[in-house]
């Protein structure tokens, strides 16, 4: 069970994709991190700290939950339903430029949701991506615009991004798997 | 033609015979009860195999043969097949079929009929009322001429004392009782379900316990008054055989009946898997523990004088609708004996003996049948039964019309051997082995 | 939670730490609250938490039920509830039907299970049903393949009404368990009573039931409920009061002299709610009778939550929709 990426890995990456969020979007006015759950929250929290930091501004912060958009959700075979939480989005995106964050990048099927829902909720002006980690493999035409590490991969693998606020550490492992689908 | 049934267990309370027991029939008479009766040439010897007990033939004093009228639930040529599939050598049938058997013509067709296609005795009983309407006496000594060994308005009660009076009156000066459905109908009123817990969480309109033992206690009262005998049908509540105890206590000519299911099925059964199940839905409805626990008490204290099917076919698609609009009753013809001696002879409610007088004993002398004793010279009604047999209920084998009973699919301990009515064999059970001689015997007739 | 009541404008939406989370609701209809356990009533209004935040936006619509049929058949009227399914129905993007079957063709020869098996034909993903009958929904969920959804049968169980009931405490008050709930009214005759004593008591509430003895279910103290026909005792110190309906029928029936003396005993007015807690809630599931059960001064007071509940419904009736809609085809014998 290689460890890809450490505490002090992780925590560096999110300082770099902060500074590259400020520098691309010229500060930080109109814009909005909205975090797709689960562990997108917990890195779009994280990332408002760091934007804060940096510029002393309160980027505000939402959270999608992208179960009622699933392109799979009535397909799945005999079983009980995913379960839904909230999507908390305490403020406007007309106009915004938002954020969106997620922790791992794979067949791009969760952001086809979240854009999908997102638009749901007004125009924003622009929606930027943001992810830990890059796996490859995309299904639909889709691409970060920030990315905390590229990491080619198999199919037969699979990639655990671990948060302190969710598990307890913060580390990116790759697990060899039966194949479960990470979308 | 004389037949021998040698070696059986016999069980006749009327000349306490509980034991080895040889039986000898002559056509359609019993001749000889003994041990060990003599052989004359030409005798047929049919051996009764171990385990089997001989009884004077069952009499089922409930039953609703839908005929005529309603042929499309039961006829009295599939009625009285079940009857002999299940033990009964006569049934009494109730006269709320269409027309009403009120009077002497349709109780004639009803005997004629019977005579022809029945497989078992058929004895009509008479409408208490015109119509059973309620309201004048129907023509009850040409009831009787014609056939009739009772008078009754079941499926209603007589709700009217003062009819009530009068029909005791009346009935007792020809010698025949009065059997009333006992249950006041504005307390009753929408009722489908014993009112109590269950039909409460349910949302079932309930049916109170008192609505039934009000009317027991005023039958009562007016059979004391009038110094002839009742018979109150199908008593379901502790109240009503409280009343019952009492009026035995004091000396009154009154008798009553209970059915299997009053005695085996509490309400809790309308929830949980069968819950709604229209097949649970009969009137008077399935009481609550309390209830069943004092049905069986007055089984086993001798309260009760008679086990009654209440046997009432309804069709499947009359059943399989919404609890409230569906028919009350149920079948119960070829499950009441199984059910008696699993539920109160094998559990050490009552003897077996007891059971004889109940189902076979107790009816024929509240009816003033022939039946009901293996005296010689009685009717060779005989019932063969096998206390041990492991069955399990299949209503798809049913010989009735109508399939509609919440016993099916239960294993029971007890099972009919064979019946016999005026020494012809009606039934043989397929699955109990060494019948095979009195089988060969109802093939030659 | 909704962003009206936390509008964390900088703070951290709530993590969560299941892995894979699905749902425990493992069956083909909701029948009755009597069959639900109290693991998946928690699961229901927790879901009916985010399906709420769904009306709050400007596109008040998710793709979740796309492509599923949901057939409202009511053989009794209803606007309200039916409205509410309706409601839910769309914001899930199922496809709906409505259909008012009349009970007379029942008359005509026509049974239920025929006029259930017809519509059957059209394979609907999900029946909502009233009916006037009692277990008319335990039948119905016998014979179809269709997941069955009960929006009221007879006098037995209005599950939604309940759950949504539930989910409008519980958003007031945080938690069901230990408060006291008293329900007034016709509680001989209620499907909402039913439903609402099931789910109240699995949940932990402590339940009074206050009404006349003449529509008094008996032997309801078994489910664990208090019964009293004292209206001040079941409101002394409650956190939630429930009125329920009183039909003109049955002062007819006989169950009480005059709607004018039910009122005067057994009403619900200010003066009376003024025994309860300061903070509590006043409910009723519609449609009111004013001046019969309920005070007009009371029913639009700052106590209501009547408004509430039914805007929750919406809510409630799309989680029990969206938490029913997977299973219907596969699991059948559930
Ligand atoms: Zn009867």
């Amino acid at each position: 069970m290689p460890v890809v990426m450490d505490a002090d890995r992780m925590a560096r990456s999110l300082a770099r994709i902060a500074h590259e969020i400020v520098e691309r979007n010229r500060g930080v006015d109109r814009l909005a991190l909205v975090g797709v759950r689960t562990r997108g929250v917990p890195i779009a929290v994280r990332l408002a700290a760091q934007l804060k930091e940096i510029t002393g501004q309160d980027v505000p912060v939402g959270a999608l939950d992208i179960t009622l958009y699933r392109d799979d959700l009535m397909h799945h075979a005999v079983g009980p339903q995913p379960l839904v939480r909230s999507t908390e989005i305490p403020f406007s995106i007309d106009d915004r430029v938002i954020l969106l964050v997620d922790d791992v990048l794979y067949t791009g099927r969760t952001v086809r949701a979240a854009l999908d829902e997102l638009i749901d909720f007004g125009r924003p002006r622009a929606i930027q991506l943001v992810v830990i980690v890059d796996r490859g493999h995309r299904e639909l035409p889709i691409k970060a615009d920030y990315v905390g590490k590229n990491l080619p991969t198999s199919h037969a693998e699979s990639v655990s991004v671990r948060l302190a606020e969710t598990d307890g550490c913060d580390e990116v492992v790759i697990e060899k798997t039966s194949g479960e689908d990470e979308a | 033609m004389k037949r021998l049934l040698k070696g059986g267990h016999v069980v006749d309370p009327t000349q306490g015979i509980d034991g080895a027991s040889d039986v000898l029939l002559d056509g359609d008479r019993v001749v000889a009860v003994g041990r060990d009766l003599a052989v004359d040439s030409g005798v047929e010897v049919i051996e009764i195999p171990d385990g089997l007990i001989v009884c004077p033939g069952f009499v089922d004093m409930h039953v609703h043969l839908r005929d005529p009228g309603q042929e499309h639930k039961e006829t009295i040529a599939s009625g009285t097949a079940a009857a002999a599939a299940g033990g009964f050598t006569a049934v009494a049938c109730m006269p709320n079929t269409q027309p009403v058997n009120d009077s002497a013509a349709v109780t004639r067709s009803i005997v004629e009929r019977a005579a022809l296609l029945g497989v078992v005795r058929v004895y009509p009983i008479g409408a208490v009322s015109k119509g059973m309407k309620g309201e004048s006496l129907s023509e009850i000594a040409d009831l009787k001429g014609a056939g009739c060994v009772a008078v009754s308005d079941d499926g209603r009660p007589v709700a009217s004392a003062l009819l009530m009076r009068r029909a005791l009156e009346y009935a007792g000066m020809f010698g025949i009782p009065v059997i009333d459905h006992c249950e006041e109908p504005t307390l009753k009123g929408e009722g489908v379900a014993h009112e109590g817990f269950v039909a409460s969480m349910l949302g079932l309109r309930g049916i109170p316990a008192a609505a039934e033992s009000i009317m027991v206690e005023r039958d009562l009262a007016l059979a004391e008054m009038t110094g002839t005998p009742v018979h109150l049908a199908h008593l379901s509540t502790r109240q009503s055989l409280r009343a019952m105890d009492a009026a035995k206590s004091r000396g009154l000519k009154a008798t009553c009946e209970v059915t299997p299911h009053h005695f085996t099925l509490t309400d809790e059964r309308l929830t949980g898997p069968t819950s709604y199940d229209t097949n649970l839905k009969m009137n008077p409805p399935l009481r609550e523990r309390a209830d069943v626990d004092a049905v069986l008490q007055g089984l086993r204290a001798g309260t009760v004088d008679v086990i009654a099917t209440d046997h009432a076919p309804h069709q499947q698609d009359e059943k399989a609708v919404e609890f409230d609009r569906a028919p009350f009753g149920i079948i119960g013809l070829e499950t009441a004996v199984p059910l008696a001696l699993d539920r109160l002879v094998h559990r050490g409610v009552i003897t077996f003996r007891r059971l004889v007088q109940l189902m076979s004993v107790n009816p024929s002398r509240i009816l003033n049948l022939p039946g009901g004793s293996l005296r010689p010279g009685r009717l060779a009604d005989v019932t063969i039964i096998a206390p041990s047999a492991a069955i399990v209920i299949d209503v798809t084998r049913s010989k009735s019309l109508s399939r509609n009973s919440p016993f099916d699919g239960w294993t029971l301990r007890g099972a009919v051997a064979a019946t016999i009515v005026g020494g012809r064999t009606v039934f043989v059970n397929g699955e109990i082995a060494g019948l095979a001689a009195l089988r060969a015997a109802g093939e030659r007739g | 939670m909704s962003p009206e009541t936390t509008p964390t404008t900088t703070g951290a939406p709530q993590a969560d730490d299941s892995p894979i989370p699905t749902s425990r609701l493992r069956r083909k209809d909701l029948v009755g609250i009597a069959e639900l356990t109290a693991e998946e009533i928690s699961l229901i209004l927790d879901t009916a938490v985010a399906m709420k935040e769904i009306s709050s936006r400007p596109i008040k619509k998710v793709p979740a039920l796309r492509g599923k049929t949901v057939v409202n058949l009511f053989f009794e009227a209803s606007t309200r509830t039916r409205t509410s399914f309706e409601i839910a129905e769309k914001r899930l993007s199922a496809d709906t039907l409505n259909i008012a079957a009349s009970t007379s063709s029942v008359v005509k020869g026509e049974t239920l299970a025929d006029t259930v098996h017809n519509i059957e034909a059209m394979s609907p993903d999900l029946l909502v049903v009233r009916h006037s009958s009692s277990g008319a929904c335990h039948f119905l969920s016998r014979i179809c393949r269709a997941g069955v959804i009960n929006a009221g049968d007879g006098m037995h169980e209005h599950p939604t009404q309940a759950l949504l009931d539930a989910f409008t405490i519980r958003e007031r008050k945080q938690r069901i368990a230990g408060l006291k709930v008293a329900i007034c009214g016709d509680l001989l005759h209620s499907r909402v009573l039913r439903s609402n004593v099931l789910l109240l008591t699995k949940m932990g509430a402590d339940v009074w039931l206050c009404g006349p003895p003449t529509l008094m279910p008996v032997g309801f103290e078994r489910t664990g409920a208090h019964m009293t026909s004292s209206i001040d005792e079941a409101v002394e110190g409650a956190d939630a009061v429930m009125m329920l309906r009183i039909q003109l029928e049955r002062m007819l029936g006989g169950f009480f002299p005059t709607l004018r003396e039910y009122f005067n005993v057994f009403g619900m007015t200010p003066e009376r709610v003024r025994r309860a807690k300061p903070d509590v809630l006043v409910m009723h599931p519609g449609p009111m009778n004013r001046g019969v059960e309920i005070s007009s001064e009371l029913a639009d007071g700052p106590s209501s939550v009547i408004l509430d509940q039914v805007a929750n419904g919406v809510a409630v009736r799309m989680a029990i929709l969206y938490l029913l809609a997977g299973g219907a085809e596969h699991e059948a014998a559930a």
